[in-house]
């Protein structure tokens, strides 16, 4: 602990320059303004390479203040490589409390996964995103997919819908499910599951997506609508674990990881790690669950 | 030129599409580049500023139900002039008025980008010489017809493929292969496809660039008998832009011809082709088998 406040005397408080937070935090208020609408940043150098989690940084960075509780995720674990350096990196920094516990957290950054435990008001989710350009999979040209956007002119983003829907017999999208932001500017949620979806809708807190690569900032503020794109025949289904219980807890109704032990046999386990601690430790945390339409 | 009210045929009040001075200059020109380019010049290059006229004052009328052919060498600004009226380019002056459109009191051209793409995915259709300009490979035939169908606002995936195979059917494209990439498709059934897309929303105009160009003989007749049928069964006005003066002869009521930028003669096609006045149209004329 003394070697991480000699080493960051020599830093800036969280890193960032401060003139630089101010730049990041605009573009935050920008974002918040207008939900769902790709605000450009300077997006700055950070220590680690663009595409590692840098977009999810800066915001972070540029919003932490000394008593901030942080919580890291990387596809709901708290433990892996990526989720344990930006931890470091974000601890030495500030000197900020950090924890495993969602309910503890007050600023969580999160890649490809919101955690299954509802966030409150007084919680902001940080968002890792690899392409914030919901169309780019459907238009190559940056200036092209502005002017689609500045006139909410979707009608390629539902034909990818209906060529899944027609190809696959379902519109299944393994992540980054396209949503309507408050009736506006469709968005890509960041790589999510469908199953985290719904939660996005008029939630408590504050949803943050920084690509630091591509330089965006979107958001969705608290209590925004947001609508899964679906047609009026085939509708949004979230992913279905049907009979299928968490393997370490015994519990269902949770975004479940399929994997094979050494012996190749197939088992289920809950993803977000520290909500399966809790569930196996005590009571179930509250959870905001999707019905499946028929 | 006056519309078409000295062919006698028309009252010159039931237009459906009326064009008064169209102009499109690439790049830039002086005082001297409209008088100095055009038939008379044999060029549309001007000679100064090197700016090309690619149409220069053109105006016409369109009645509904009719077919008008646009004919001409490549370079005369056949495409161009359809392509400005579909709203992939803009005109460099003069004005368009549609009768679908605030009946027809607004100039096209000066419609907001959401208007003329309204304009065009509800009111308006094209079909391209190449089928890449017209449709989107990464996607399924269905797909293709499925984005104008949803450009319109039709967002249940039953009806869609429904109305799609329809279309298809129309336009005699086995409905087995749907969902397939045109990529798969032949020119012709490339072809087809566009035609079932241009028509998807029932346009009450539809501009045809060159259709059967890129098709052998056979084909060709075979398309050109399609849209000949589509046309009647649906009472649509076209378009038709070509080079190939038997195209128009099967297709168009009245044609226009342009030669370097400037409308050469203009008239009921069975005339132009009966009785050519300009000797640009003579030589076309002479030249058909």
């Amino acid at each position: 602990m003394v070697e991480d406040v000699k080493f960051r005397a020599s830093y800036n408080f969280a890193f960032i320059d401060e003139s630089t937070k101010k730049e990041v935090r605009r573009k935050i208020l920008k974002a918040v303004c207008i939900p769902g609408y790709q605000v450009p940043y300077s997006s700055p150098e950070m220590p680690i390479s663009r595409g590692w989690g840098t977009g999810g940084l800066h915001l972070t960075l540029s919003l932490i203040g000394p008593r901030d509780v942080f919580k890291i995720i990387d596809q709901g674990s708290d433990a892996s490589v990526n989720a344990c350096s930006l931890r470091q990196f974000v601890k030495r920094m500030t000197g900020c409390e950090v924890t495993f516990d969602t309910a503890a957290a007050t600023l969580i950054q999160s890649r490809h996964r919101v955690p299954e435990e509802i966030l409150t008001d007084k919680q902001i989710l940080v968002l890792q995103v690899p392409q914030p350009e919901v169309l780019r999979g459907v238009e190559r040209y940056e200036f092209k997919t502005r002017q689609m956007h500045a006139e909410a002119d979707y009608a390629k983003i539902w034909v990818s819908l209906y060529e899944a829907y027609v190809r696959f017999g379902t519109m299944m999208r393994g992540s980054g499910y396209p949503i309507r932001v408050n009736g506006r500017y469709i968005a890509t949620p960041s790589p999510i599951p469908r199953w985290d979806v719904p939660n996005l809708s008029m939630a408590h807190c504050l949803y943050l997506f920084g690509a630091g690569r591509e330089k965006r900032i979107h958001c969705i503020p608290p209590y925004t609508k947001v609508e899964p794109l679906e047609f009026e025949d085939v509708l949004f289904h979230v992913e279905a674990f049907p009979g299928i219980r968490c393997a370490a807890s015994g519990e269902d109704n949770a975004f479940l990881d399929e994997i094979y032990d050494d012996e190749g046999t197939r088992k289920f386990v809950i993803n977000d790690s520290n909500f399966l601690d809790k569930v196996r430790s005590g009571p179930r945390p509250s959870q905001r669950l999707f019905t499946n339409p028929d | 030129m006056q519309g078409t009210n000295g062919n006698g045929h028309h009252d010159g009040n039931g237009w459906l599409l009326r064009v008064r001075g169209l102009t499109k200059i690439y790049g830039e020109p002086d005082t001297t580049t409209l008088e100095s380019t055009g038939p008379a010049f044999n060029s549309n290059i001007c000679p100064r500023s090197h700016a090309i006229v690619a149409l220069n004052d053109i105006s016409f009328d369109l009645y509904p139900g009719e077919v008008l052919g646009v004919v001409g060498e490549s370079g005369s600004g056949k495409s161009t002039l359809v392509q400005m009226l579909y709203f992939d380019q803009d005109p460099t002056s003069g004005a368009a008025h549609f009768r679908a459109v605030d009946e027809g009191q607004t100039n096209l051209f000066a419609l907001s980008n959401q208007r003329k793409r309204h304009a065009r995915n509800h009111l308006l259709g094209m079909v391209y010489q190449n089928p890449r300009d017209g449709l989107n490979f990464g996607f399924t035939a269905g797909g293709n017809i499925a984005e104008k169908l949803l450009m319109a606002g039709t967002f249940h995936v039953g009806r869609i493929r429904e109305r799609s195979s329809a279309l298809l059917t129309r336009t005699e494209v086995p409905v087995g292969r749907m969902d397939e990439t045109p990529a798969a498709f032949s020119g012709g059934m490339q072809q087809r496809v566009q035609i079932s897309k241009a028509i998807a929303n029932s346009p009450p105009l539809v501009f045809m660039d060159e259709v059967t160009s890129g098709l052998d003989v056979s084909v060709q007749a075979k398309v050109l008998d399609l849209i000949r049928q589509l046309q009647r069964e649906l009472g649509v006005s076209m378009i038709v832009v070509s080079h190939d003066l038997s195209v128009i002869r099967m297709l168009t009521d009245r044609t226009l011809v342009l030669k370097h930028g400037h409308v050469v003669e203009h008239g009921l096609t069975d005339q132009i082709l009966q009785d050519p006045q300009h000797p640009y149209t003579q030589l076309l004329v002479s030249s058909l088998l």
